[in-house]
């Protein structure tokens, strides 16, 4: 399986990112090696494998429903490259 | 005479006897960066000033007889991904270039209440992603043996900081051999700890069900140290392993009669570079000869782990770094266009490009159609590398081979192909998929440049990897030696 330029831009929208056409002709050609190199996987049988996704057993962490103190909204906001009344300020999202 | 001679419980008697003072400690570590980090690059950000009050703070404290911590006065750097309250905090990328952390890390934490100083934050690949520290949006650290080698990556600072004798000791992170492998290349001691034994929280996140934050140190007795200080449960971290942390400096018996040590044969054969090879098995006869047995065993799925690794480490990344999206912190793009525009043209400006290959790699993994081809595949034969050290710790107590193929790589000489770079992690890829303890020790040199010795543990027995790495350094002097700069 071998990805092509437009596989590449349908993932950089995914991934929300915007690629010079250099960018886009490097990873294509990148990512297909890279790609081709992880197809080695499938040479092993993991039919009957359970996957690990960790490898400590801890499952459901809880702490209990005590109310704590929080960021203060001056903390919250102090990398905010740009806010206003105590929000973070984003562009116009309705026409 | 250097102060950096000593061992780090040797300065802090020196320093409880007052026969030293903490702002001389710190002084010399500061006078050592002005000297000395102008070739090597590996602080991003100096806390002179801060370095300077905490010292007069500590100095204070001694002399009003107050209880002193583990790590008192002793000056320690940070790798640049583990936030640290008031002191920026960049991940060596342009994204985060201005970023003023809110809070500290729980290592950072524990650093502070065993009363170390913190006198700055290391260089390392961009988001740690990296094997060469060329990734740094910053400059590329260079190597103190050899300035024109790459120190490893991605805590190539924290290793060049402690090989250079700018700080006493640094904290790294290790999502795929970032303290092991520049600890090898730069002739210093790094430790992954078992996953879950040191806590994430404060840890900018590169591949989380991977990542694990350690020490690089000069010598064992001082990983053992540090490790004493960070270890232990955290309520802040969903992953800290609830365990009793051991006391490490007393597991440093020297004894290593009749352990039992497997060397699997992938770690010593095709791929590996034959100085590489024979300075590791001489390190093995150094442990024969103080009563340890070694024989040949097999991982063998060794050769599929970088494969795993890259789809795992990758996807897990696109995900985390999800995040950065020029509104709540960071860098901010606003051309006028939407929010969707002021998303892409942010992050398509903060991140570099192995940042952005890695984050295509695992959005593509994980896209509609290809999860269970690519990231389902990948979490299985994790699987089978896990079993694969499971089953060779059912006869033996360590496993040993060298930490990386070759010494360190020329600087420039692999940035075109990522393939090749990756295939550097070969040797320390499979133990943070299997989550379990490793520590790079000094064991030799090749063509002037340190080679490491890997040594792998059960889950939770640091105790182990540590008296074995111990029992070897109090039989060589390789970790003696200093880099000329």
């Amino acid at each position: 399986m071998s990805i092509t330029v437009k596989d590449v831009q349908h993932v950089a929208k995914l991934a929300r990112l915007q690629l010079s056409p250099e960018e886009e002709a490097t990873f294509t050609e990148q990512m297909n090696a890279i790609l081709q190199y992880a197809e080695k996987l499938n040479e092993l049988d993991t039919e009957n494998v359970k996957p690990t996704t960790h490898v400590l057993q801890v499952s459901n962490v809880m702490r209990d429903d005590i109310v704590k103190e929080s960021l203060s909204q001056e903390e919250a906001l102090l990398n905010a490259p740009e806010d206003e009344d105590g929000h973070f300020k984003v562009p116009a999202v309705l026409e | 005479m250097s102060l950096f001679q000593y061992r780090l419980p040797e300065l802090h008697n020196m320093l409880h006897s007052k026969e030293l003072s903490v702002s001389e400690l710190t002084e010399q570590s500061l006078a050592a960066i002005s000297e000395r980090d102008g070739k090597v690059h590996a602080f991003l950000t100096l806390n002179e000033e801060g370095a300077r009050q905490s010292a007069r703070a500590l100095d204070d404290k001694l002399a009003s007889g107050a209880a002193r911590g583990l790590l008192f006065g002793l000056p320690a750097g940070i790798k640049d991904n583990i936030v640290t309250k008031g002191l920026r905090t960049t991940c060596a990328s342009k994204f985060l270039d201005n970023f003023q952390p809110i809070y500290d890390a729980t290592v950072v934490s524990k650093l502070r209440q065993a009363d170390a100083v913190t006198i700055g934050k290391l260089n390392m690949d961009e988001f740690a992603m990296g094997g060469s520290n060329e990734n740094s949006a910053y400059a590329a650290v260079r190597n103190p043996w050899n300035l024109e080698h790459v120190p490893g990556g991605s805590s190539g600072g924290s290793a060049a900081a402690v090989a250079a004798g700018e700080v006493l000791f640094a904290l790294g992170s290790d999502t795929g051999g970032s303290i092991r492998q520049p600890a090898s290349y730069c002739g210093v001691v790094g430790l992954k700890p078992t996953y879950g034994l040191v806590s994430r929280y404060g840890l900018v996140a590169f591949a989380s069900s991977l990542d694990q934050i350690g020490p690089l140190t000069r010598n064992v007795e001082d990983s053992a140290y540090v490790l004493q200080a960070i270890a232990g449960y955290d309520a802040q971290d969903s992953t800290s392993a609830k365990v009793d942390i051991p006391d490490y400096l007393s597991a440093l018996t020297g004894d290593v009669s009749g352990l039992r040590i497997g060397v699997p044969k992938e770690y010593i054969g095709e791929g590996v570079d034959a100085s590489v090879r024979e300075t590791v098995l001489s390190a093995l006869k150094v442990l024969e000869g103080l009563g340890a047995v070694w024989e040949e065993v097999s991982l063998p799925h060794t050769e599929y782990a970088v494969a795993t690794y890259y789809l795992l480490a990758s996807s897990e990344a696109s995900s985390n770094l999800a995040r950065f999206d020029g509104v709540r912190y960071g860098v901010r793009v606003d051309e006028g266009g939407g929010l969707l525009d002021l998303y892409h043209n942010s992050r398509s400006r903060g991140f570099g490009p192995e940042v952005k290959r890695r984050i295509m790699l695992g959005t593509y993994a994980l896209s509609s159609g290809y999860y269970d081809a690519y990231y389902l595949k990948a979490q299985k034969v994790r699987t089978l590398i896990k079993q694969d050290f499971d089953e060779v710790f059912k006869k033996y107590d360590v496993i040993i081979g060298p930490t990386a193929p070759t010494t360190a790589f020329k600087l420039g000489s692999q940035t075109e192909d990522p393939l090749t770079m990756y295939l550097n992690d070969i040797l320390t890829i499979p133990v943070n998929l299997a989550g379990i303890p490793a520590v790079s020790i000094p064991c030799g040199f090749a063509g002037g440049l340190p080679v490491g010795l890997q040594i792998i543990g059960k889950e939770f027995d640091e105790s182990t990897v540590l008296r074995v790495a111990h029992a070897f350094e109090q039989n060589t002097d390789y970790h003696k030696e200093r880099p000329q700069l």
